[in-house]
């Protein structure tokens, strides 16, 4: 009789590309529950916008470059879309998160060949795009725990129509990251700053409580070996010793770096974007070095650069050194000296 | 994972207490409880045994049969051809049937040359006997010649000629390795061999440590194997003269089995990259060929059967079965009770390592030691093929600390320079990768893949090296003689020229002859010649012919 004959190993695969998304999905979902309950539905109508318009701008050019379009199941788009959607603030307009996320998929992501081509993160990539056409919009910030409602929230992001009797000054706030800095440098001490409402327990009010649960979910994710720790060890390394350097130079004018690890992006940051395995290095101790870079640049960024926060920046710049440092830091082969 | 080894025994090897770990390596789900619990089975003699002549790595063996001759159990019917080879014997009394191409285990389906031998199932054996020989009292080489005369390679499935490996005292050997790591899931013959002959296989240590000479010896276990385990340690109790075998249990992670793994978990030290086990002063061997020594040493009989293991959900009645070299995979098959219906796939093998084979009709070599039928619910079609996404789990469980998704990379595009810089040659197609990838890529495919092409064009290289050779030398060759023949013209024309008074020398002369040529000729005209001392009868007949040439003349005239 005749068998079938294919390539060695036999034994059933152990994992697919769609599960290994899944499980990035479900590890965000604590973060994205505190992110809401915080912030408002415009966190959620932002993660809605941008992933239907992911799967949406995906699904067109698979059509277009004629490739099956089950590809879109593997989840990978979406996932772009969930994270360039949470990069966001929940009061930003509809389009920002629809422009943001095509530019992610069809400029970053496929143009380059689709998944596993794309020298850049997509959701960073798009959320840099966003943050450089649009910077207004991009600060469009409510203070925790005081968004509008959910129906306020909808007719402000569609129509631009805000809530009766309020101003769009009185429903935003800087994150207590970016108040925080410019507080410094007007030469308001830390401990003074830590008194104030911007201050939560540890870090940025709120925000360290999204951090915390993004934390939660990235070590999960880190247990289920769905990522690997070189990269979030790097990265939150190299941001709290970069911090602590500053900090122990002059506390007074630099935040501590458990602040810096609990606000703005650091946790998403380490533990879900900076993981993006096609755009970040491969080798082991190139990732670490990579997450290291990632952490430093973000201080840097965070500390003197324009923007609120550093890590797309830091993301996107170590992207570039991506393929250098992964040459320079081959392991060693087994049986070969060094 | 560097926990600390359990010695039994006698444990003077203090050195090898601690265990080491290599990197990557897989926790693989074993399978083995399938067979590894029943009796190993005697295969019945089937009608037919075709031995290939090829069983080993290196030179094929050359048939000293022709079709129609009888042979006895256990004759010679092919001798080693050259180093690297070693003989095969006839498996069963029978007639040879055909010397000829027939298809053999091989991934690709190929036939190769057989000897078929038709059994009559008399189990003759030659007349020749042997006399049995008291081990201890050989020497090395000795022993090195009964372990080649008996056709022994390595039975872990590399298939090595053994003597070749032992070297025969070119290595100063310090550490004897025993492998009875048997990594691969479903694989149980080894196991079962441990279990019922325990005994032989140490008694086959004891000859290859006297052959190698070694210090000492281990004998490397798997830590799922307790029941063989047992029987080797009574086995060790047992021996009389057992003095210096260590019993050491490693943990069951895919592939520790392997030597060059099995050798980092023990010493800690990795064999180079391009060098073998021997320049370290280890030799491994596997626990089947230790049995094998030991039959060929003090039973005095080459290597005829040896054990397979038939298992899988698509066979009815899974078992370790002891059969005959040649014998068909088919006839094995029926004593495991034949196929299931749902059976889908055969593997000659391991499910890691093993290849998948479109036809049951192939013989039993020394070195297959495992046939796996499968139906498609225990190993289903592998999905399509995704793009990398670069994850690096393929890195994480690399043993040989390759970096797989880049070798992928530039064995898909087939930048074969960048592949070999990525030392692709150190890949053992252990199959962890391919078997992690979540974009389930068949990375061993391209290796080999990879590795075939660089072979081809090494090999393309090195004969347009020699035709290019060969026509520079023609080049040089012609252009010598055009010099040496524009030297020699040259010497001539020097030569002549240099010489005027010979050119008047030669104009002189040919203007006397011509001056001689010129006078004879006036000569000629004028007198006629030939008229000195005539008879004079022949006076009278040249005056008659004047007188009528003149009488003529007038007529004419007149």
């Amino acid at each position: 009789m005749e068998f079938k004959t294919y390539s060695s190993p036999h034994l059933p695969v152990a994992d697919s590309v769609r599960s290994m998304m899944q499980r990035v999905l479900l590890a965000l979902l604590p973060g994205i529950i505190c992110f809401s309950w915080l912030f408002g539905a415009g966190v959620i109508i932002n993660l809605l916008l941008a992933g239907i318009t992911a799967l949406f701008a995906e699904a067109l050019v698979l059509w277009l470059r004629k490739r099956p379009l089950a590809t879109l199941t593997d989840y990978s788009a979406l996932l772009t879309g969930v994270l360039l959607g949470l990069a966001l603030p929940p009061l930003a307009p509809w389009w920002v998160p629809v422009i943001g996320s095509l530019f992610a998929i069809v400029i970053a992501k496929q143009l380059y060949g689709g998944l596993g081509y794309n020298p850049f993160n997509p959701a960073m990539a798009g959320y840099v795009v966003l943050l450089i056409s649009f910077p207004l919009e991009l600060t469009l910030w409510s203070a925790p725990a005081t968004a509008p409602g959910i129906i306020d929230t909808l007719l402000y992001s569609f129509t631009g129509q805000l809530p009766t009797g309020d101003a769009l000054d009185a429903l935003t706030m800087a994150t207590p990251m970016d108040a925080i800095k410019t507080r410094l440098g007007l030469s308001e001490t830390l401990s003074e700053l830590q008194g104030s409402p911007l201050y939560g327990s540890f870090a940025g009010a709120g925000w360290e409580w999204i951090n915390l649960w993004f934390l939660i979910g990235g070590l999960w994710l880190l247990q289920l070996r769905v990522i690997q720790w070189q990269i979030p060890t790097g990265v939150l390394a190299g941001l709290a010793a970069t911090a602590f350097v500053f900090y122990a130079y002059n506390p007074d004018a630099y935040s501590p770096p458990l602040f810096q690890l609990f606000s703005g992006a650091a946790m998403l940051g380490a533990f879900f974007i900076a993981t993006d395995p096609v755009s970040a290095c491969t080798t082991p101790r190139g990732r670490l070095y990579y997450g290291l870079g990632i952490g430093i640049l973000t201080y840097v960024i965070r500390t003197w650069g324009g923007y609120p926060d550093g890590i797309a920046f830091a993301v996107l710049l170590m992207n570039m050194a991506a393929p250098t440092i992964d040459h320079y830091t081959r392991p060693r082969v087994f049986g070969q000296g060094n | 994972m560097n926990r600390s080894a359990t010695s039994f025994s006698r444990p003077q090897l203090s050195s090898f207490k601690t265990l080491h770990h290599f990197h990557g390596g897989l926790k693989l789900p074993g399978h083995r409880e399938i067979t590894a619990s029943m009796p190993i089975r005697q295969a019945e003699l089937p009608p037919q045994l075709i031995v290939p002549l090829q069983q080993h790595i290196g030179a094929a063996a050359v048939s000293l049969v022709q079709v129609g001759e009888q042979v006895c159990k256990g004759q010679l019917i092919g001798r080693q051809a050259g180093a690297i080879s070693a003989c095969v014997h006839a498996p069963s009394s029978g007639v040879i049937s055909a010397v000829e191409d027939r298809p053999v285990p091989h991934p690709s389906g190929l036939q190769a040359p057989c000897i078929v031998i038709d059994t009559d199932g008399m189990e003759r054996d030659s007349d020749e006997q042997y006399p049995l020989l008291d081990y201890t009292r050989l020497t090395p080489d000795a022993l090195c010649k009964l372990i080649r005369d008996a056709g022994i390679v390595g039975l872990g499935g590399a298939g090595f000629p053994t003597q070749v490996k032992l070297g025969c005292g070119k290595y100063d050997i310090k550490l004897l390795l025993i492998n009875a790591v048997e990594c691969e899931p479903y694989i149980a013959c080894d196991n079962r061999l441990i279990q019922e002959r325990a005994a032989d296989i140490i008694s086959g240590v004891h000859i290859l440590q006297r052959a190698v000479e070694a210090e000492s010896c281990i004998i490397a276990i798997e830590d799922d194997m307790a029941q063989a385990e047992a029987a080797l340690q009574t086995a060790l109790q047992q021996d009389g003269n057992n003095t210096d075998i260590a019993l050491t249990r490693v943990p069951e992670i895919y592939p520790s089995g392997g030597e060059r793994q099995l050798i980092k978990v023990l010493t800690g030290e990795e064999v180079p990259s391009q060098g073998f086990p021997a320049d370290m002063g280890i030799i491994c061997q596997n626990v089947g060929t230790a049995a094998a020594v030991h039959n060929a040493v003090v039973k005095r009989q080459p290597l005829l059967p040896r054990i397979v293991t038939l298992t899988g959900n698509g066979l009815v009645q899974p078992q370790n079965i002891e059969a005959l070299i040649g014998t068909p995979v088919s006839h094995l098959v029926a004593t495991a009770g034949g196929y299931c219906s749902d059976v889908e796939r055969l593997i000659i093998g391991g499910p890691m390592m093993g290849y998948a084979v479109t036809d049951d009709n192939i013989p039993v070599t020394k070195t297959l030691n495992c046939a796996l039928a499968v139906t498609a619910d225990e190993m289903p079609v592998p999905p399509p093929a995704q793009p990398c996404i670069r994850c690096g789990k393929c890195t994480e469980v690399c043993p040989a600390d390759l970096l797989p998704q880049q070798l992928y990379w530039y064995a898909h595009s087939s930048n074969l320079d960048a592949a070999q810089d990525y030392s692709l040659f150190d890949c053992i197609e252990c199959g962890c990768c391919a078997y992690v990838c979540p974009s389930h890529i068949p990375l061993v495919q391209y290796y080999r893949h990879a590795k075939t092409e660089i072979w081809v064009r090494e090999k393309q290289l090195q004969s347009s090296d020699l035709a290019r050779q060969r026509h520079e030398a023609r080049l040089s060759r012609l252009d010598r003689i055009k010099q040496e023949r524009a030297a020699r013209m040259a010497k001539k024309k020097l030569a002549l020229a240099g010489d005027d008074s010979r050119k008047d020398n030669k104009k002189a002369a040919i203007e006397a002859a011509l001056e001689r040529v010129k006078r004879k000729k006036q000569q000629a005209d004028s007198t006629p010649g030939n008229t000195d001392n005539l008879t004079p009868a022949q006076q009278q007949l040249i005056d008659d012919a004047d007188r009528r040439r003149r009488q003529q003349q007038e007529d004419r005239n007149s």
